[in-house]
């Protein structure tokens, strides 16, 4: 019996090899395809960048503040709908709890399915928008106008406003960063706004309308190239994870075979022995 | 237009013999970042003007020009730099920031030098964007094949 409980283990075993070693492919395929698409956005981040800087230019030179009033705060948080990309998701969604612990007064429009995921359960209420279909294919402003328009359409109001994403270092750091938002009326309260001439309500519409898709436009593209990043190193992590588990599986493998070896073989000679004293 | 356009430039003329008559000790500079979504045509680059066509009238942008936002209007962006040398742009929509510092944020959704338009290809729009139009039946549709003319309108100009 303990023999046929030393095939059975090595049974287990190999098929748990096996299941490992499938595991490692497919995690180190998901690295490859991650370092591609990186290298894709990171590009496009680097000509973004200068269009998204520059969409925050004007609210810094003027000076706009938060609106003073009771509307309360809208969050956009931006993310996407696909996970195995380590801390992406979460760092966004902790943030937006802590935030609206601290001012439940707040409006969260999602973009990505995996920080809705995140929301749902205690803050459901809270959530004013979910954007999907978000991260299979590179951002193009299309898609943050459209966004944008969206927000404009549903006529949300706040005095406070902010884009929570996550903004790319290196390849092996980003960090969640947020970039504020400010309504019509904060724009035509700012301080500096009378130095600033010929300017009318149409003009100011229009500005902060469309500085609204430029910035989320930019937020989406840091945010790809952070999340392609953090997969990247995420599934070199789990392939290295795997192939440590491998070389343990493979030892105690082989330990297994030659016990059941050692054993059957015991038993043989035992036997034989037995049968040699006999005569 | 290009009677406003070299108005423009005789004034430019007559605002930097003022500036020499006034004495100032240095030109002040102008520093553009001209960029779209998905490239760069200038980052902080000093240049000597711009010229910008807006909804609320096209007009040249030089050093220490008045603090002011526009919206875009189809049409070409005119950018004169410092060695003396002229780019055309054109722009499809987008705005204008200049700031109280004299740094100029001018984000356009789309911008393509002038001399990479096709002609042909810009009347076959203008075409198309004028059927559009006529079998347009929402409001919607109607706001977007004028948005389709206006734009194709100032393509067909650009090239000309």
């Amino acid at each position: 019996s303990q023999q046929v409980r030393g095939m059975a283990t090595l049974k287990m075993i190999s098929i748990r090899l096996k299941s490992v070693k499938n595991i490692q492919k497919i995690t180190q395929s998901m690295k490859m395809v991650s370092a591609a698409k990186y290298t894709k956005a990171e590009r496009e981040l680097k000509l973004a960048r200068p269009y998204g800087i520059g969409a925050q230019e004007f609210y810094k030179k003027a000076e706009v503040k938060d609106e003073e009033g009771e509307k309360g705060q809208l969050i956009i948080a931006v993310s996407s709908d696909r996970g195995l990309c380590g801390a992406v998701h979460s760092s966004i969604g902790r943030i937006v709890k802590t935030d609206i612990a601290a001012n439940p007064n707040t409006k969260v429009v999602i973009v990505g399915d995996k920080v809705r995921n995140i929301l749902q359960r205690l803050y459901a209420k809270n959530i004013a928008m979910v954007v999907t279909e978000v991260g299979r294919k590179p951002a193009v402003f299309g898609d943050a106008a459209l966004v944008a328009q969206s927000i404009i359409n549903s006529g949300i109001e706040f005095s406070k406003g902010k884009i929570l994403f996550n903004a790319f270092r290196t390849v092996v750091s980003f960090r969640t960063t947020e970039m504020p938002l400010y309504s019509q009326n904060a724009v035509a309260n700012a301080s500096k706004l009378p130095v600033y001439d010929s300017l009318d309500s149409d003009v100011i519409q229009s500005y902060t309308e469309f500085s609204l898709a430029s910035l989320l436009f930019y937020s989406m593209k840091e945010n790809a190239t952070s999340e392609q990043s953090s997969r990247m190193t995420a599934m070199d992590n789990a392939s290295k994870n795997a192939g440590e588990m491998i070389d343990k599986l493979t030892m105690t493998f082989n330990r297994t075979r030659q016990a059941v070896i050692t054993r059957e073989l015991i038993e043989i000679i035992t036997g034989a022995a037995a049968l040699e004293t006999k005569n | 237009m290009a009677l406003t356009r070299s108005a423009l430039r005789l004034f430019s003329g007559r605002f930097t013999q003022a500036c020499q008559v006034r004495g100032y000790a240095d030109a002040p500079s102008m520093s553009l970042t001209f960029a779209a979504p998905s490239q760069v045509l200038y980052n902080n680059i000093s240049v000597k003007q711009i010229d910008v066509p807006s909804f609320s009238g096209s007009f040249g942008i030089l050093p220490a020009h008045v603090p002011t936002l526009a919206v875009l209007k189809p049409g070409v962006v005119t950018v004169f730099e410092n060695d003396g040398s002229t780019k055309k742009f054109f722009v499809s929509s987008g705005t204008v920031t200049i700031n109280e510092d004299s740094t100029v944020q001018l984000l356009a959704e789309e911008a393509v030098p002038v001399d990479t338009l096709d002609i042909s290809a810009a009347k076959e729009l203008l075409a198309q964007s004028q059927s559009q139009l006529a079998s347009a039946s929402s409001e919607v549709a109607k706001a977007e094949a004028e948005i389709s003319i206006e734009v194709s309108e100032a393509l067909v100009k650009a090239c000309e």
